[in-house]
């Protein structure tokens, strides 16, 4: 069998990548949410796990992240919300996203257990890097579920090499030095940084941080294979917390708009 | 490795048993890893080590006084209580001892601004210090919490030059400080330097922080070995993350014969979900950049911490404590608010010696079980701070307007 992201990955079109936190802002809401990104053109989509201390991300996501954690979600909310959206599209790669707590105190070998019954894909854990890995990775190869790493302006040549030993799936770059959401990326920098990391492997490289809009992904796909937009998304759901319908109908637009602009 | 060498810890990875380690962003993995190799560079460097003592003899005060508390003694009815005095070190507390030496690494490392997290202060107070001392720009992260009930340290730090920064996240204390200085570091990566406070966070600093802070344990071996001839038998310290108790027991880990007991903060008590008792109350996880003791939820959120004292409240510990506790080479008890607040009174009456809220956790337990030992028995306690900082919260619970 072949890994779901590999395979979305086989033809040429830039891919957009989509990030929400998992049962922001309650659990039914959040499944309309990731349904409606998901029919309105991601390629992949990204769940967050909440977590209460989100250390690489910016205001937005931690807002997210308590209103889920607020409604009691919980890592069993999570694997329903992956299981569910894998029906709303059976071929589209779900990667949960998060901190390495949740999955420490759940327990390694069933937290992969569970991904695994729930059509998860792929894993980004912010806080674990290749020198911590190890007990996360042999379970993960098991079952064939993709731990997608992620490299930034700071990882070096040596950092790169030790990086890609056991990736898979695709790259992803973080295009900032910061938290998400606030800073936007030089794109001149990030050519370069592309360049840098695909003379080294052939993996698709997907940048994400302060990647805003339609025009951001644009620019972003001219560069790289793809592009990852979270904060954004989850400001629509920020925005409109007491109309449901109008924060669906803006999702819906946003996630067109934003699969435009991988057209390049 | 043999289980009498306590000392040699932590491993080549940061580990100390299965804790410790490092568990950040991929974007601070280089820093921290340069930190390494700077640190291991200074450690034994003659230059550094020179540098280092030099401030903190002529600065810092050092070696602080050990005191023999002989009224508490007498009171006690049984061994000899020393107070190893490193509240009257310059800023009032141990932290000093650490921001000294890695604002002197920073500036090895040629880092042109500092940023630091604080809960009682004490530790922003220090670093806010060293940055005035060196004239390099300090930030502090201080939850909204802590900054009211630590005024008189937030005005202290800004007297010094410092930039605090209010955090309103989460339980607004110490734990959310820690997060936001994380993301500072996170942003502002190539020029910043960050101070940890306490012996926690990703390898190199606990080791790197207890070794700046063994310099209590190691003027207690001497200065004992003076008065007394001989070693202590008893240890005591305080823990929040657990500096000052590192800092004291370090350089008597591999002594079988001194037993060694760490107070945590038991809040409103250890049976309710108020108190700061990671060891007591908490299981294994992650959380700031290592693998520690953590008190969580049933579905693994990091919970909010409380204690009377800014000090000790946070949900985590530093890695090296949770060997310890497993490897049962330490004693971890723990102290109620109300208990520290009484154990507080009971000092200034005594010994004249107003302490921080932190250490009266400390001889809370010590009042308690100093009736095990007998009159031939030495006990140390880590006065690790004073209570001026403390006075409005003391006023406050003891309903008296000042």
């Amino acid at each position: 069998m072949t890994n779901l992201i590999s395979q979305a990955f086989k033809n040429d079109k830039k891919k957009l990548v989509t990030f929400v936190t998992g049962g922001d802002p309650d659990f039914k809401t959040s499944l309309q949410i990731i349904n409606t990104i998901i029919n309105n053109g991601a390629d992949i989509m990204e769940i967050g796990m909440p977590f209460s201390d989100p250390m690489a991300d910016g205001p937005t996501i931690q807002l997210s992240s308590n209103r889920a954690i607020s409604k009691g979600i919980d890592l069993e909310n999570i694997f329903s919300l992956a299981s569910e959206a894998k029906k709303t599209k059976i071929d589209l790669p779900i990667i949960l996203m998060g901190y390495y707590n949740l999955i420490l105190h759940f327990g390694i070998e069933k937290f992969v257990k569970k991904c695994k019954e729930n059509g998860v894909d792929g894993l980004i854990i912010v806080d674990l890097q290749p020198e911590e890995d190890e007990d996360l990775i042999n379970e993960l190869e098991k079952n064939e579920i993709d731990l997608i790493r992620l490299i930034t302006p700071t990882t070096d040549e040596e950092r790169l090499k030790l990086i890609l030993k056991n990736a898979s799936g695709f790259l992803y770059y973080v295009s900032v030095m910061g938290t998400t959401g606030q800073k936007s990326a030089d794109l001149n920098e990030l050519k370069k940084s592309v360049a840098f990391i695909k003379r080294h492997t052939n993996l698709p490289v997907v940048p994400g941080f302060g990647i805003k809009n339609s025009t951001d992904v644009n620019n972003i796909c001219k560069i790289a294979d793809g592009a990852v937009v979270g904060s954004s998304i989850i400001k629509i759901i920020e925005d409109n917390l007491n109309n449901k319908n109008k924060m669906l109908s803006e999702i819906s637009k946003f996630s067109k708009d934003l699969k435009d602009g991988t057209k390049v | 490795m043999l289980k009498n060498t306590y000392k040699s810890y932590p491993n080549e990875k940061g580990y100390f048993g299965q804790f410790g380690g490092r568990y950040v962003s991929e974007t601070l993995m280089p820093l921290i890893l340069e930190v390494e190799k700077e640190y291991e560079k200074i450690k034994n460097d003659k230059d550094f080590i020179n540098e280092f003592n030099h401030y903190l003899k002529t600065y810092v005060g050092r070696p602080s006084p050990l005191f023999y508390a002989e009224r508490i003694s007498n009171d006690l009815g049984g061994p000899k209580i020393y107070f190893k005095r490193d509240e009257l070190n310059h800023t009032g507390a141990h932290k000093i001892n650490n921001c000294m030496g890695q604002i002197l690494l920073a500036k090895r490392m040629g880092k042109s601004r500092i940023i630091a997290e604080t809960g009682a202060g004490q530790h922003g107070v220090a670093t806010a210090t060293v940055c005035a001392l060196f004239g390099l720009p300090c930030i502090v992260y201080m939850g909204e919490k802590d900054i009211e009930r630590q005024s008189p340290n937030v005005f202290r730090m800004k007297l010094l030059g410092a930039e605090i920064r209010s955090v309103s996240t989460g339980s607004k204390s110490l734990k959310d400080a820690m997060n936001e200085a994380l993301r500072d570091w996170v942003t502002n990566v190539k020029d910043t330097f960050y101070i940890i406070g306490t012996a926690a966070g990703p390898h190199p600093y606990p080791a790197m922080v207890r070794n700046f802070q063994s310099v209590i344990g190691k003027e207690v071996r001497k200065q004992l070995e003076e008065v007394e001839g001989k070693s202590p038998d008893l240890l005591m310290a305080c823990i929040g993350g657990g500096s000052n108790a590192l800092g004291l027991f370090h350089e008597f880990l591999d002594d079988s014969n001194v037993e060694m007991i760490a107070v945590e903060a038991a809040g409103h008590g250890i049976n309710t979900d108020k108190h700061a008792a990671s060891l007591t109350g908490g299981k294994p996880g992650v959380l700031h950049g290592n693998k520690t003791y953590l008190l969580q939820s049933k579905t693994g959120q990091i919970q909010e911490a409380h204690s009377i004292s800014a000090g000790l409240d946070y949900p985590g510990i530093g890695p090296e404590h949770s060997f310890l506790f497993e490897e049962k080479r330490v004693t971890y008890m723990s102290a109620t608010d109300k208990e520290a607040l009484e154990a507080f009174q009971y000092c200034c009456k005594l010994e004249g010696i107003i302490p921080a809220l932190e250490p009266a956790h400390a001889l809370a337990v010590l009042k308690k079980i100093a009736k095990n030992y007998n009159k031939d028995k030495i006990i140390v306690m880590n006065m690790c701070g004073r209570g001026d900082k403390d006075i409005f919260t003391i006023a406050d619970e003891l309903k008296i307007k000042i």
